[in-house]
């Protein structure tokens, strides 16, 4: 993939003093290098995960450690997949992560389209607060939520982990500020005349434009929910119907009487279908992160 | 996108029970209907008092699915946490009015100190060199690079890696006795380092684990800014003779200081939370933060009174002071923020 050269169509070209900085520099062999230095920091864990888990408990835990695949990766998947449960805690953990990604992304589009075009009272306040409330730790709910689903008998079923997270504010606030400049008001304002009442308006022109944004939110979503801890380890338990990081506590706790291999490769199970997702859409997903954060 | 629209228009209205119970019943379209002329329409009056009922009450409706959640699994158990934290209460039991007692035990107590201390300290450890490496890491990426995609995917690996599968790898690698990185210490002739019975080598590791996390995630975030940087205001600097590190202090760094601002905001208040990565770092003893407490964070203390000890005032008192920290943290940086404005060019 060579690159033409092509002088950056923003700023007039140098005539003299220093190099300016920025994009249209070329970068060096030491750039290079640094940056294989960080992919290397990034990815040599994920690989190690993946030696450590095809080796045997014993050879795990011995120094030197191993740095090249082993022979027994497939008898430590299909142990921790059998044995441990790994199976069931992917299953769980798909449907956890799949209905809050889609809950959180229609909601939050129906609201930031609300919040970005729709003129209501109170709506700069209401919006302030939904921003305000994205600092509140749950450490600060868990405690009657707790409570709540102990009276509910909820204690170990899924929905006690998904209804709580069925909107975030995090996605309200990212679906206003892409509908904010992304959807031209005309375009509402025609469908209005037109006689369309507000959710066919929605399902018209709001859900068609608003749809890059809906999937990059809706990874994000997934991702966040595919590896939240805190209260889904209050909520469930190992033995119970556990997500794939409830299952993982319990194996690093020592729940079963496990080895190394197979905890490790627990975590690996846990970790390759994102990383899949990432490898496939990693583009979309670094696009997202930015459009979300930049913009203040 | 018009074609939408014209599609809307012409499309014949959903039935009324595909409707969304807090909508209105769909008005017609407003189209000429001819068996319509002549009579005085009462139906034309219904629709549009129903459009005009439509055009107010919808936003409340589409944002209402969003207060209502935060109303039932935010604030309200935020306040419970509240009232909670003024009583003793055993789970299951009835709760006894104790006034401000349980914040007086906690700060008669060694263990809440700790606990706040090494949220402070792994808070320091984790946040202040990952954003410092995040900013670097940014401006090498800014560069023109061959296969850019591949170190922006790379970097962000760690991201799609949870918590927990984080700290199970990272506890191995750290391990005291046949860990690599005591292996390649021992080697280096620096010797054995104790990852985990001492205080400060087991925050390191704990910190590297969330720095190692996060840190690409900052880096692209900062990226996304430094691509919004005019490239005007570095020829121009050019031209001065700024040389590139002055470029990049003097422009870059003031020019995406409100999305550092950002990044600092979050990962603060992430850190101030932090549980999953000391509670599993610490493996049987992970509760505790460690077998002396040595890194036993607020949310673990938290966790350890409610749900170990059983003592829900407890641990809801603690859960209220992390709300205080951060009100405070909020409000250092408004002030810091309003001097700023005061007089631009004071120190970062």
């Amino acid at each position: 993939m060579k690159r033409a050269h092509t002088t950056d169509a923003t700023g007039p070209k140098r005539r003299l003093g220093r190099p300016a900085a920025g994009r249209q520099h070329h970068a060096g062999p030491l750039t290079y290098l640094l940056l294989g230095l960080a992919a290397l920091v990034s990815l040599f864990p994920l690989y190690w995960n993946l030696v450590a888990a095809s080796h045997t408990g014993e050879r795990v835990v011995e120094a030197p450690a191993p740095l090249l695949p082993g022979p027994r990766l497939f008898e430590n998947l299909s142990f921790a997949w059998n044995q441990v449960d790994m199976g069931e805690a992917l299953i769980n953990t798909t449907v956890v992560a799949g209905l809050v990604a889609l809950s959180t992304v229609v909601f939050s589009t129906l609201a930031g389209f609300a919040f970005a075009k729709l003129p209501f009272r109170g709506r700069g306040a209401l919006l302030s607060l939904v921003v305000a409330t994205m600092t509140i730790p749950p450490q600060l709910s868990v405690i009657p939520l707790y409570q709540i689903i102990t009276d509910l008998g909820w204690v170990d079923q899924l929905q006690s982990v998904v209804l709580p997270s069925l909107v975030a504010a995090f996605g309200v606030f990212f679906m206003r500020q892409f509908l904010v400049e992304a959807l031209p008001v005309e375009l509402v304002e025609a469908a209005r005349m037109d006689g369309a009442h507000s959710l066919r308006v929605v399902w018209h022109v709001v859900f068609p434009v608003a749809r890059p944004a809906m999937a990059v939110l809706g990874m994000l979503v997934f991702v966040q929910s595919w590896n939240d801890f805190f209260w889904p380890f209050i909520a469930l338990t190992p033995d119970g119907s556990p997500t794939l990081q409830v299952a993982l506590a319990g194996l690093g706790a020592g729940n079963h009487s496990v080895d190394q291999a197979v905890v490790l490769t627990g975590a690996l199970i846990s970790t390759l279908p994102l990383l899949l997702v990432f490898a496939v859409l990693g583009k979309h997903i670094v696009g997202g992160i930015t459009a979300g954060a930049v913009k203040n | 996108m018009a074609t939408s629209v014209t599609a809307a228009a012409g499309d014949s209205p959903p039935p009324r029970d595909a409707a969304h119970p807090s909508d209105p019943a769909p008005p017609d379209p407003a189209r000429p209907d001819p068996t319509d002329a002549g009579r005085p329409s009462r139906a034309a009056a219904r629709r549009s008092r129903l459009y005009r009922w439509d055009l107010k009450a919808t936003p409340y409706a589409f944002v209402a699915p969003f207060f209502l959640t935060f109303a039932a699994f935010g604030l309200f158990p935020l306040i419970y946490t509240g009232w909670l934290s003024l009583h003793r209460v055993e789970l299951g039991g009835s709760a006894e009015w104790k006034g401000l007692e349980n914040y007086t035990d906690l700060a008669g107590s060694e263990f809440f100190w700790n606990a706040l201390a090494n949220t402070f300290t792994i808070g320091v450890l984790s946040t202040v060199p990952q954003l410092l490496m995040a900013l670097g890491l940014a401006h090498l990426l800014n560069y023109r690079l061959r296969g850019r995609g591949f170190f922006r995917v790379a970097v962000l690996a760690p991201y799609a890696t949870s918590i927990a599968a984080a700290t199970l790898v990272f506890a191995q690698l750290f391990n005291t006795d046949y860990g690599m990185i005591n292996t390649f210490l021992d080697w280096a002739g620096v010797g054995k380092v104790d990852w985990e019975a001492s205080k400060w080598p087991a925050q390191i590791a704990i910190s590297v684990i969330v720095t190692w996390r996060w840190t690409g995630y900052n880096a692209l975030i900062y990226l996304a800014a430094m691509q919004a940087v005019p490239q005007d205001l570095y020829e121009a600097a050019a031209l001065d003779g700024a040389s590139r590190w002055r470029q990049f202090v003097s422009v870059t760094v003031p020019s995406i200081r409100p999305t550092i601002l950002f990044t600092v905001v979050v990962s603060t208040i992430g850190a101030t939370q932090l549980f999953g990565e000391p509670m599993l770092y610490g493996g049987s003893v992970g509760i505790s933060g460690g077998s002396g407490n040595q890194f036993q964070t607020l949310s673990l203390l938290m966790y350890e009174k409610g749900w170990i000890t059983g003592a829900l005032g407890q641990a809801s008192a603690v859960a209220w002071v992390m709300l205080l920290l951060l009100l405070l943290i909020g409000a250092v940086r408004t002030l810091v923020a309003r001097t700023h404005r005061k007089n631009p060019g004071a120190g970062a």
